[in-house]
């Protein structure tokens, strides 16, 4: 059934969030669409055993009372238009909403690096684990290595730590010094360094290797243990779980696909002016998707589309000032955990890249360049349409990294029913 | 904490409300699914963006972190792909 707000947001993070809280204080129709069964992003996400359920449970109730916002949890865009307008599925069947203005915040992805045994299970992301962590995936008494880069290494041990975990050690990849400058600029942003005094319970209590990485994760079914290089010394270390971390990268494809202009950036993100208006008339976009920066700056953006989709500029460029203040906390993460060489140089020729399609890094290398490799090798074309494969070779091998903004700018942008496309509901499911 | 009680491949799987459906078949396989050369494979980024914790939620593909287990659910690992 088609439905009509004043403004559309893609995203109940951080940035969508804002955004619909100054909308509604305006007495404005939101339609909040997120494919995730509970508000506030990944950051927001809370730890089910927590009680009782404290802010999330907050936040739901508010949005589901706050007059003017409508809250659509579950809800995948598989497709939109400039109009603008959104294509949504979810298990209860699929939606055409429709609004005066869009705010577009779907966030971040995690960045992959691959390396040999990458595909094992047991092996993860490490925001994905502590996600899953949060979500009651069963880690009491399990022995984790956390490996990476940046300072989610440490938030996500800290989750797991609390989910009963035995988290065997943080394997940096950045520089001691690199490490240290990072800390001692924190008092620049109070907020920072006071959420890093409380992981320093955590952090105090797990070795934390700098100028090291994981080159190998190890074992048959399942992950058994990993190889840790740490200035040239090599050692095994034995572990049930592998969480890894290698900074974050735009979730891009809603704006491709309306035909946003991207920066031109191995990993693109969206371009908006001061007021977070991307190139298209009446489409904003805030947070992550604009470049990687943080819940602050995630906030601040969402809170000036906001302003500026209602019109109140003055309100929107009041926080400018603000928003350098936390853009400049984003560019110290970058630049101190920026990523070093050797990670990119662990995928051997056998180590699958295209997890959908088990495409190899030496297939696709011997497929002969950016034209010929999907033709020959099918990489990027399974379910996750090139969100982890291509990523990564923009990583491993630059030449091939500009096709991830256009890869998924074509409808569907999830795996999505015939029934959704044509506009029908879901069918009644079948056991 | 109130328990939620669904089934993984024919057992029975009790985990706390508002618990994953990955987190419930975690209790019984850490291997969600074969890759098209039948290496083992299962949950990876956590997000919904990786596809490799597809199962099957009472006889539809579905990925496995951004569904919650409900009661009675019937889930089923190794469902072929979306």
């Amino acid at each position: 059934m088609p439905e009509h707000f004043d403004v559309l947001i893609l995203g109940a993070g951080p940035a969508g969030l804002a955004a619909a809280e100054i909308l509604a204080r305006a007495g404005r129709t939101v339609g909040l669409v997120d494919e995730q069964a509970q508000p506030g992003g990944q950051f927001g996400r809370e730890r089910i055993r927590q009680r009782p359920g404290r802010s999330g449970r907050k936040l739901l109730e508010w949005l589901q009372h706050r007059n003017g916002i409508t809250y659509f949890p579950g809800h995948r865009v598989v497709d939109c238009d400039p109009h603008p307008a959104l294509v949504t599925e979810s298990t209860r069947g699929s939606t055409r909403l429709t609004g005066g203005a869009l705010i577009l915040a779907p966030g971040a992805r995690e960045l992959v690096l691959p390396f040999p045994g990458w595909t094992l299970p047991g092996v993860f992301c490490a925001g994905g684990l502590q996600a899953l962590a949060k979500s009651g995936w069963p880690v009491r008494g399990r022995r984790i290595v956390l490996a990476g880069s940046g300072p989610l290494l440490v938030a996500s041990a800290h989750t797991l730590r609390h989910e009963g975990a035995e988290i065997l050690a943080i394997i940096e990849q950045a520089a001691r010094g690199s490490v240290a400058r990072f800390l001692a600029g924190l008092p620049t942003w109070p907020a920072k360094a006071l959420q890093t005094l409380g992981y320093l319970p955590t952090w105090a209590r797990i070795p934390y290797e700098t100028g090291a990485f994981v080159a190998e994760a190890l074992g048959e079914e399942r992950l058994e243990a990993v190889r840790i290089v740490e200035r040239g010394r090599t050692r095994i270390v034995p572990c049930d779980l592998l969480g890894t971390g290698f900074g974050l990268i735009p979730n891009v494809e809603a704006a491709a696909r309306l035909g946003c202009v991207l920066t031109p950036t191995p990993h693109p993100s969206v371009r908006v002016d001061g007021l977070q208006a991307t190139s298209l008339p009446g489409i904003y976009a805030a947070g992550e998707v604009t470049g990687i920066g943080g819940v602050e700056r995630a906030q601040i953006e969402g809170a000036i589309a906001g302003y500026a989709a209602v019109g109140n500029l003055p309100k929107a460029r009041a926080l400018a000032p603000k928003l350098a203040h936390w853009a400049r906390f984003g560019e110290a993460v970058n630049r101190h955990f920026a990523l070093r060489d050797p990670l990119r140089a662990l995928a051997r020729p056998d180590t699958v890249i295209c997890r959908c399609e088990d495409v190899t890094l030496g297939e696709i290398d011997s497929a002969g360049g950016q034209g010929s490799v999907k033709l020959l090798t099918r990489l990027g074309m399974g379910p996750c349409q090139g969100r982890i494969c291509l990523a990564a070779l923009a990583e491993l091998r630059p030449g091939y990294g500009t096709v991830t903004g256009s890869q998924a700018a074509r409808p569907p942008l999830f795996p999505a029913r015939l029934g959704t496309l044509a506009g029908e509901p879901a069918p009644e499911p079948h056991p | 904490m109130n328990l939620v009680t669904l089934t993984v491949d024919g057992r029975p799987v009790t985990v706390p409300e508002g618990a994953s459906v990955a987190a419930a078949v975690a209790t019984v396989t850490g291997v969600f699914r074969r890759s098209v050369r039948g290496t083992p494979r299962g949950p990876y980024c956590g997000m919904g963006q990786c596809f490799e914790c597809e199962v099957r939620i009472d006889g539809r593909i579905s990925l496995a972190c951004l569904a919650r287990a409900t009661p009675g659910a019937i889930i089923t690992t190794d469902a072929g792909t979306l």
